[in-house]
C-alpha cells in the first residue's frame, strides 16, 4: 500500500523533528515563565548553567539521567512487543526491595564489587516478578496491561509504605526508611570520570550505576535488533497475526518481554538506593517510572535516543531545581509544569509537526531536482 | 474526438533509486472507461496517487478538462472532481453507510440538517446509478462488494466526475465484480470518466474503451480495446510471450501425505465455518479448493496449518496426527514438512515494517542456519535472501529494502520463495496470485507445478476459478463450510459455478 506522504530522511526523523518539538516546548514554557513575571532568557541561562555549568551540576544531571535510562528502556522494550508498560514506577519501587535485602544483608560483610552484582540480580528479579503477574493476565486472560500495571503501581506503593513503617525501619527511628547500609552496600562515585574531562564533582551522587545504565542500553539494542528473541518480540509488536503464523507463542513472548521490561525498571532502584542514599527511603522512585514513558517516546524506543532523551530530562530536573532555588516567583510546581510541557510536545504531540515537515521536504526535493535539470539543460546548449 | 478529461504530460517520479514513473504521457477521453495494466511495480498506483494528490510528481503537468492544474493534496483532487476508490477501503468500520459518506463534508457544525440533506442526496445517487445500499447499515456488517459500493458513493457524493479505481476486483467474487462493471457502465453512460487499474485482462476486454500498458515506469502502448487481444496485451506488458495457461503433464499421485477427517471449525463467535470436511492430498498431486470467498476455505487451511483450532475431527500429516483441538504449533508443523503460503500476506505472511531479509526467515527463524547462538546471523540471512531474490526475480533486488515498499506481486514472491525453498513435503497455498501480474502468475504457476512434479502434495485454495482449473489435478468445491463436490480437472466452468453457488447442495438438502 502506498503511504500518503513520502518518508522523511532519517536525520530529519530522528534529529530535526525532536528538535522542533523541543524548541516549541521551550517557547511555550518561556511564555509561562513570562506570565509569572520572570525573564525566560534568564531562566533558560540558569537552567543550562545549573545542569551543565559545574561538576556537581553535571553529576546531578547524569544521576537523574541514570534513572530515566533504566525506566525509558523498560518502556521501550515493551513497546517493541506492542505492549504499553505503565508499571515502571511500581516495578522500580518494588525492585528497591531486592537492592535493600542484598544491601542490608551483605553490605557489612562483602566488598561492594561483590555486593553490586548480587544487588543487580536481586533488583532485576524482583522487578521482573512484579511485571510477571500483569503479563500473565494479559497473555492468558486478555486483561490489558495498561490497566493492570497502573493498579500494580498502587499495590507496590502500599506494600512499600507498609514495609518501610514496619519491618524495614530500625527500632526507635521516626523516619520511614531503612538503616544505612554497610560499606559494601555503597557504590563508588564517578567523580574520577568527571575529573578526566576537567570537572570537579564534590557532592553530586553520580555513581557507577550510570555505567550500568549505558551497558543496559547497549544490551537492549543487541537484544532487540540482533537476537532471535528480539526478532520474535518485534514480529509480535508489528503483527500478532504474523507471529502466530510464524509459530511464535504469544504467551511466552509477552511474559518474557514484560519480565525483561520489569527487570530494567527494577534495576533503576540501584542508583538512588545503593548509589546515593545508601538506604531505602519512602518514595525513592519520585516519578521516574512515568518520566520513562516520555523518554521512550522521545527516544523513539531506540537505546541511543533514550540515552539522549534521558540526559535531557536529567537536565530539566537538575536545572529546574536551580531555577526554583534562584527565582522567587518560580516554585517547584512551575518546574513540573515546564517538564510537563516538554513531555506534551515531545511525547504526546510527537507527530504534530510531521505532516508539515514532510510537505516542506517534498517541495524542497522537487525544487532541487528542477534547478538541477535546468542547470544541465542550460549546460548542454 | 471527444474532449480529454485527463491529460498527463511528461509525469516523472522517483523514490530514491526507484524510477517509478518515467516521462508519462497519457490521455483519457471524457465519458470513457480507460484501463491501465502493467507488471507489478510498473508504477500504476504511483501514477494514480499523483493524480489524486497523494504524491507530487517531480516534473510534468496534469490537465483536467484541458486546464493545467496543481494537485497538492487529495482535497484539491476532490475539488477538481476526481474521486478515488482504493484497493484497501478507507471506511470507518463502526459507522453507518450514511455517516461514512458524509464524513468530512458534514456541511454544518450541527449534524441534524446535514444528515437530512445527505440522506436525500444519497437516495438520488442510488436511484440514478442503481447503487443500492441501506444507508443505515453498519460498514462492518456489509460484505466487501457492498463496502466498495459505499466507496464509490462517497466519491460521487463529493461530486466526482472522474473516478479512479485501483484493482477494485481483487477482493470481489465474480458476481460482485460483474455488478461493479454494470455500475461502471452506467456511470459512463451518465458522462463520467473512469480509470480502471487491474491485472485481469478479461476485465479489461469486457469493460474498457481504451487501455494503456505500463512497463518499468513508462507507458509502452495505448490501444483501443476492440482493436487488441488478451495475448497482445500480455506480451506488451511483460515484453515477451506469456503462457496464459501453463502446460502440465499427467499427475503421478503417490502415497497420502495429508488427510483431513470430519473436520469442523467454528469462528470466535461460534459460527460453524468448516462443517465436517474430509479429503486427502497425495504426494505428486495438486488438489484445488474452489469456492466463493467466505465459504470456509480460509478457516480450513488455517486450521491445517495450526493457526486455528478445530472443534472436532482429525488432521494427519504423513500418517501422524496433528493436534488441532489444542494449540498446534505452526513452528512444529514446519519442522514436520508443512509449508503454508497464507491468503493474507499483508498481516500474516509478512511483517510489512521489516526489511526484506527479515521476512525471508519468518517462521524459520529457529533454523540454526540463520543463528549464531542466541544471535541472528545477519550475514547468512542476507546471503540467503539474495539467493531467493535472484531465483524468484524479486524486484527491486535489495534485501535491506522495507517490505512495504515492494509492489504487491513482489511481496507475494517473497512469501513464495520462503515457503517453497524449504522443500516441504506438503505445501498449502492460499490465493497464490491475488494482485499479481500475468508474467508473475505464469512464474508462480510453473513453480507450483514443479513442486508437484517433485512429488510434493499441494493443497491450493483460490477464488479464481481459472486458476483452480488450470492447476488442479482434482477439484473440491466448498460451499457454506461443506465440501459439496469433487470433480476432475476437466470439469466445466458452468458445472463448478453451480456447485460453488450451492445449487446441488440445496437440492440434496431438500
Ligand atoms: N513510498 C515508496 N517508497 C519507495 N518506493 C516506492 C514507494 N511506493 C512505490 N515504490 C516503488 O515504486 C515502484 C512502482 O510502484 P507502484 O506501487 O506504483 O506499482 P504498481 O504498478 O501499482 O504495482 P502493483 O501492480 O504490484 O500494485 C515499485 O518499484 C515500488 O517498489
Ligand atoms: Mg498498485
Amino acid at each position: 500500500m502506498s503511504q500518503p506522504f513520502a518518508k522523511l530522511p532519517a536525520w530529519a526523523d530522528y534529529g530535526l523533528l525532536p528538535l522542533i518539538n523541543l524548541i516549541v516546548a521551550f517557547l511555550v514554557a518561556g511564555l509561562v515563565v513570562m506570565l509569572v513575571g520572570e525573564s525566560p532568557i534568564d531562566a533558560a541561562v540558569l537552567m543550562v548553567k545549573g545542569a551543565f555549568g559545574s561538576g556537581d551540576g553535571v553529576g546531578y544531571t547524569l544521576y537523574y539521567a541514570t534513572n530515566f535510562i533504566f525506566t525509558g528502556l523498560c518502556v521501550a522494550v515493551a513497546f517493541h512487543c506492542g505492549l504499553f508498560n505503565i508499571g515502571g514506577e511500581g516495578q522500580a519501587y518494588i525492585g528497591g526491595l531486592g537492592v535493600t535485602i542484598v544491601g542490608l544483608g551483605l553490605g557489612n560483610s562483602l566488598p561492594w564489587w561483590l555486593v553490586f552484582p548480587l544487588a543487580i540480580l536481586a533488583s532485576a528479579l524482583v522487578g521482573a516478578l512484579w511485571a510477571l503477574i500483569p503479563a500473565w493476565l494479559q497473555a492468558k486472560r486478555g486483561s490489558h496491561v495498561v490497566i493492570t500495571t497502573i493498579m500494580f503501581n498502587f499495590i507496590a506503593a502500599s506494600i512499600m509504605v507498609y514495609l518501610l513503617v514496619g519491618v524495614l525501619k530500625p527500632l526507635g527511628s521516626q523516619a520511614p526508611e531503612t538503616r544505612v547500609f554497610g560499606d559494601g552496600g555503597q557504590l563508588p562515585g564517578l567523580g574520577w570520570l568527571l575529573n578526566i574531562i576537567g570537572l570537579d564533582m564534590r557532592s553530586a551522587p553520580l555513581n557507577i550505576s550510570f555505567l550500568l545504565a549505558l551497558l543496559a542500553a547497549f544490551l537492549v539494542w543487541l537484544l532487540i535488533w540482533r537476537t532471535k528473541l528480539g526478532y520474535e518480540i518485534r514480529t509480535m509488536g508489528f503483527s500478532p497475526k504474523a507471529a502466530r503464523y510464524a509459530g511464535i507463542s504469544e504467551l511466552r513472548i509477552i511474559i518474557i518481554t514484560m519480565m525483561i521490561s520489569g527487570a530494567l525498571a527494577g534495576m533503576m532502584a540501584l542508583n538512588p538506593i545503593m548509589g546515593a542514599q545508601h538506604r531505602m527511603q519512602l518514595d525513592f522512585v519520585q516519578g521516574a517510572g512515568f518520566v520513562g514513558i516520555a523518554v521512550a517516546l522521545m527516544g523513539r524506543s531506540h537505546p541511543v535516543g533514550i540515552v539522549l532523551a534521558a540526559i535531557l530530562f536529567g537536565m530539566l530536573y537538575q536545572g529546574g531545581a536551580e531555577i526554583a532555588f534562584d527565582m522567587p516567583n518560580i516554585s517547584r510546581d512551575m518546574i513540573v509544569i515546564i517538564q510537563g510541557l516538554v513531555i506534551l510536545f515531545a511525547g504526546a504531540l510527537e507527530h504534530m509537526f510531521r505532516p508539515s515537515l514532510q510537505r516542506i521536504f517534498q517541495r524542497v526535493g522537487r525544487v532541487k531536482r528542477e534547478t538541477a535539470s535546468v542547470v544541465t539543460a542550460g549546460g548542454g546548449q | 474526438m471527444a474532449e480529454p478529461a485527463i491529460e498527463l504530460v511528461g509525469i516523472d517520479k522517483r523514490f530514491g533509486a526507484v524510477h517509478a514513473n518515467r516521462d508519462i504521457h497519457m490521455l483519457v477521453e471524457k465519458g470513457t472507461i480507460h484501463g491501465i495494466i502493467g507488471e507489478n511495480g510498473a508504477g500504476k498506483s504511483t501514477l494514480m496517487s499523483i493524480l489524486y494528490g497523494f504524491y507530487q510528481a517531480d516534473s510534468g503537468e496534469i490537465r483536467i478538462n484541458g486546464v493545467p492544474v496543481k494537485i497538492p493534496d487529495p482535497n484539491a483532487a476532490i475539488g477538481l472532481g476526481i474521486g478515488m476508490v482504493h484497493q484497501h477501503f478507507m471506511l470507518v468500520e463502526n459507522f453507518t453507510v450514511l455517516e461514512n459518506v458524509m464524513l468530512g463534508v458534514e456541511g454544518a457544525p450541527l449534524l441534524k440538517n446535514g444528515i437530512a440533506k445527505a440522506r436525500a442526496e444519497l437516495k438520488r445517487l442510488e436511484r440514478e446509478y442503481q447503487l443500492d445500499v441501506d444507508p443505515d447499515a453498519l460498514i462492518e456488517e456489509l460484505p466487501v462488494g457492498l463496502q466498495q459500493r459505499v466507496e464509490i458513493l462517497k466519491a460521487l457524493y463529493r461530486g466526482a466526475e472522474i473516478l479512479v479505481l485501483d484493482e477494485p476486483t481483487g477482493v470481489l467474487t465474480p458476481p460482485e465484480a460483474d455488478h461493479l462493471f454494470r455500475i461502471l457502465e452506467q456511470l459512463k453512460d451518465q458522462g463520467k470518466t473512469i480509470v480502471l487499474i487491474t491485472h485481469k485482462l478479461r476485465e479489461i476486454m469486457a469493460v474498457t474503451d481504451n487501455v494503456s500498458v505500463m512497463r518499468q515506469g513508462s507507458v509502452v502502448a495505448t490501444r483501443k480495446t476492440d482493436e487488441t487481444t488478451v495475448e497482445e496485451l500480455a506480451e506488451l506488458m511483460v515484453g515477451r510471450r506469456v503462457l496464459l495457461r501453463v502446460k502440465k503433464g499427467e499427475a503421478k499421485p503417490g502415497e497420502i501425505k495429508l488427510s483431513v477427517e470430519h473436520l469442523t471449525v467454528r469462528d470466535s463467535r461460534g459460527v460453524v465455518m468448516v462443517d465436517d470436511a474430509s479429503f486427502s492430498v497425495r504426494a505428486g498431486e495438486i488438489v484445488g479448493i474452489a469456492g466463493v470467498a467466505g465459504n470456509g476455505q480460509s478457516q480450513l487451511i488455517e486450521t491445517i496449518a495450526g493457526i486455528r483450532t478445530a472443534v472436532s475431527g482429525r488432521v494427519l500429516l504423513d500418517g501422524q496426527v496433528i493436534d488441532i483441538t489444542g494449540a498446534a504449533d505452526p513452528g512444529e508443523l514446519r519442522d514436520r514438512g508443512l509449508a503454508h503460503v497464507p491468503e493474507d500476506r499483508h498481516h500474516m505472511g509478512l511483517v510489512l515494517a521489516f526489511e526484506e531479509y527479515e521476512n525471508s526467515i519468518l517462521g524459520y527463524h529457529d533454523d540454526p542456519l540463520y543463528l549464531r547462538g542466541p544471535f541472528l546471523d545477519i550475514e547468512a540471512i542476507q546471503a540467503d535472501a539474495r539467493k531467493k531474490i535472484e531465483k524468484y526475480d524479486i524486484r527491486p533486488g535489495d534485501p535491506r529494502l522495507k517490505t512495504a515498499n515492494f509492489s504487491g506481486g513482489n511481496q507475494q514472491k517473497i512469501v513464495l520463495a520462503r515457503e517453497m525453498e524449504r522443500d516441504p513435503g506438503v505445501l498449502i497455498i492460499g490465493q497464490p496470485t491475488r494482485g499479481v501480474d500475468v508474467g508473475a502468475i505464469e512464474f508462480i504457476h510453473k513453480r507450483i507445478i514443479e513442486m508437484r512434479d517433485a512429488g510434493k502434495a499441494v493443497l491450493l485454495v483460490s477464488v479464481e476459478l481459472d486458476e483452480i482449473r488450470s492447476l488442479s489435478d482434482r477439484i473440491l468445491v466448498m460451499f457454506a463450510g461443506r465440501i459439496v463436490g469433487e470433480r476432475d480437472s476437466d470439469a466445466s466452468e458452468g458445472e463448478l459455478g453451480l456447485l460453488m453457488a450451492g445449487v446441488e447442495a440445496k437440492e440434496a438438502a431438500e
